[in-house]
């Protein structure tokens, strides 16, 4: 069995514990420095990718979150076969990532407020969405109605897992018609795009979004670079396919940056979500405003700065900005 | 297999390898002179009214939409339309959709859903449009939002899939109650060139991806992706096009007289359990244990957890970084 022992460092490799280069501004940055921030380079404002469960511990009110259905295990329904077999992989992503698939889905509440939240993990398998995906999504959107709590996705995916075949495209179709009935129901939705969001991912829940928030500089896209290769020849400008460009061109609502997108997120549902009816369906006045005034206060708490202008799309989508707020 | 669906003799002394059988199928399925969707209506339909535009930006000639009157019933006719020569594949951009097409199409179901009239699609794309001009103007939201209506669109939906149905491209318009398919169409994830050039690094290899994803209609029909598979006359759709297109016919009439038999609150609710449902996963008897940095320790207990809690797969599981897979 080929283990690979980790005595022998690679070239030009740093103890993985101290350091990471950051792949924009090739600043070598102290990891716990790094962690503080979020893993957001602050020298450039670099987003690094992030782990499913780290971004969780980001978002979520500490301690809230509860995992539901962590023992799905996807199937190797096609017998796929291409340079290895897909249990192969399944197994080596499983045991680099500590995840049985690449997303993470349960309850949890944010700055107070309960929402049913699914998160992707890119190191899984490119974060590819198989039947496992799928159904979590699926599932996130049925607890979201059932309970009448928002739905919040945080999407980083390569798009559908091509080894689980015409399955992983129903992933689209299943997952779409999940996202219809939490429109119907009146439930918000939340997209969070974060790097990178493509193909068959983005093609489905993650652009429909009822808000759609991008992470600074991300790659979104449907056509991989790979896929449109060979068959259209077009010279890409630079810049292509980052969140900035689906800003501009009006698929993505904001561009909040990793250190205020709970702050986002907790300000949005207090717009989203309705306030409670009394007995002859009018807004229980006294209830309506009191959350958000405690909301004011917790958010202003929790960023350091209430500055309205803190939540300003476009000032914190600029790289260079965004760490430091 | 190819031969036989041909009714040709088989090569004698040659027998063809499996791999090179599929490959025949998918070159079949993109044989040029495959009806499409105007030539199959123009059999297929007594009357037929092509709408044109997404009244929003523009009108895209490689998908059609039409009302059409079939049997007596009027219905909706939406499909892919790839050219049969070089100068029509140039006006219909090789049968590769802009979003306008799909918002055109949506634009046509949510009326054939407030006008009680059946939808009837015909899919036979290779994928979506991949250049920048559909990227920017939003190729994936288009795709989201039609797979989505296509999900709840109160009033029959019947699919057939002619030829290619490439990836999320062929989805946008394969949402339906009943999908049928032409027997030597094929069904993907994404089209076997893609597979094999994200996986293999080579788009040599597209043969085997195609046995990998295995891509014809029987085995879709196996899958349950697919509910029945119409048998093709001669050797081929393409040697005869209107027979093709009659004995499509008669499958569409019945499946839409089935359908109409259904309140719309039971069909719609029918469609949405069946996409739900899609999709094979076990359950698995304990959660994997959390690893936050794979060190030595981390992967020798991995290793060992992965025996114990993972006994279906019986090779040896390699440690080692995974493919990164985009579609």
């Amino acid at each position: 069995m080929p283990v690979r022992l980790p005595f022998r460092p690679r070239r030009d490799a740093y103890p993985p514990d101290l350091w990471t280069k950051c792949p924009s501004c090739a600043e070598m940055l102290f990891n716990k420095q790094l962690d503080k921030s979020l893993r957001v380079c602050p020298h450039c404002g670099h987003h690094f990718r992030i782990p499913a469960k780290v971004r969780i511990a980001h978002l979520v009110d500490s301690g809230s979150f509860m995992e539901r259905d962590a023992d799905l295990q996807p199937v190797d329904a096609l017998g796929f076969v291409d340079l290895k077999p897909y249990p192969d992989r399944l197994v080596a992503a499983q045991l680099s990532t500590g995840l049985r698939d690449a997303a993470v889905w349960g309850t949890a509440t944010i700055g107070g407020r309960p929402v049913s939240l699914c998160v992707m993990d890119f190191g899984f398998i490119g974060g590819s969405m198989g039947s496992v995906v799928g159904e979590k999504v699926a599932r996130a959107g049925e607890a979201a109605i059932a309970e009448r709590i928002p739905l919040i996705i945080v999407s980083s995916s390569g798009g559908a897992r091509m080894q689980e075949g015409t399955y992983a495209l129903m992933q689209l179709a299943k997952t779409m018609a999940i996202v219809e009935r939490v429109k119907a129901a009146s439930v918000p939705y939340l997209s969070v795009l974060a790097d990178p969001t493509t193909g068959g991912v983005f093609a489905s829940f993650a652009v429909v979004g009822d808000v759609n928030i991008a992470e600074p500089n991300a790659l979104i896209r449907f056509a991989g670079d790979r896929v449109s290769a060979g068959t259209i020849s077009e010279e890409l400008p630079p810049g292509y396919a980052r969140a900035e460009f689906w800003f501009s061109h009006g698929f993505v609502d904001r561009i909040v940056a990793r250190a205020h997108l709970r702050d986002e997120i907790i300000a949005l549902l207090g717009f989203l979500i309705a306030p409670p009816l009394n007995g002859i369906g009018e807004p229980i006045a006294a209830g309506a405003f009191k959350p958000r005034s405690f909301l004011s206060a917790l958010t202003g708490a929790l960023s350091g700065d209430g500055s309205p202008d803190s939540r300003n799309g476009e000032s914190n989508g600029s790289r260079g900005e965004a760490p430091r707020g | 297999m190819v031969d036989r669906l041909l009714g040709r003799p088989h090569a004698e002394g040659k027998p063809e390898s499996p791999t090179a059988e599929v490959w025949a199928h998918v070159q079949q399925a993109r044989n040029l002179k495959r009806p499409h969707t105007l030539e199959l209506v123009k059999v297929m339909a007594d009357e037929f009214i092509e709408l044109h535009g997404d009244r929003l930006f523009g009108d895209d000639s490689a998908i059609v939409a039409g009302l059409a009157r079939i049997d007596g019933r009027r219905i909706v006719v939406i499909g892919f339309q790839k050219g049969q020569d070089t100068e029509e594949n140039i006006r219909r951009n090789f049968g590769l959709p802009h979003p306008e097409g799909y918002r055109k199409a949506m634009r046509i179901m949510e009326m054939a859903e407030r006008f009680a009239m059946p939808v009837l699609t015909f899919v036979d794309v290779q994928g979506a449009f991949p250049g920048a001009a559909a990227e920017e103007r939003g190729i994936a939201e288009a795709i989201a939002r039609s797979v989505g209506l296509m999900s709840r669109l109160r009033t029959p939906i019947v699919v057939v899939i002619t030829g290619e149905g490439g990836s999320g491209g062929a989805l946008g318009l394969a949402v339906g109650d009943v999908v049928l398919a032409l027997e030597n169409s094929i069904y993907s994830v994404i089209s076997p060139e893609g597979c094999a050039a994200i996986l293999w690094r080579s788009a040599e290899q597209s043969a085997q991806a195609a046995v990998a994803m295995k891509v014809t209609a029987a085995e879709q029909l196996e899958f349950g992706i697919v509910d029945a598979v119409i048998p093709e006359p001669g050797e081929g759709a393409h040697t005869d096009p209107a027979e093709t297109a009659r004995r499509i016919r008669g499958v569409v009439i019945e499946h839409l007289d089935s359908l109409g038999r259904l309140s719309v609150d039971d069909l719609v609710e029918a469609r949405f359990k069946r996409y739900r449902a899609y999709g094979p996963y076990t359950v698995a008897d304990r959660p994997s244990a959390p690893v936050e940095r794979p060190g030595i320790a981390h992967r020798l207990r991995g290793l060992i957890s992965t025996r114990r809690s993972m006994p279906r797969f019986t090779r040896t599981p390699r440690t080692g970084p995974s493919g990164r897979e985009e579609v």
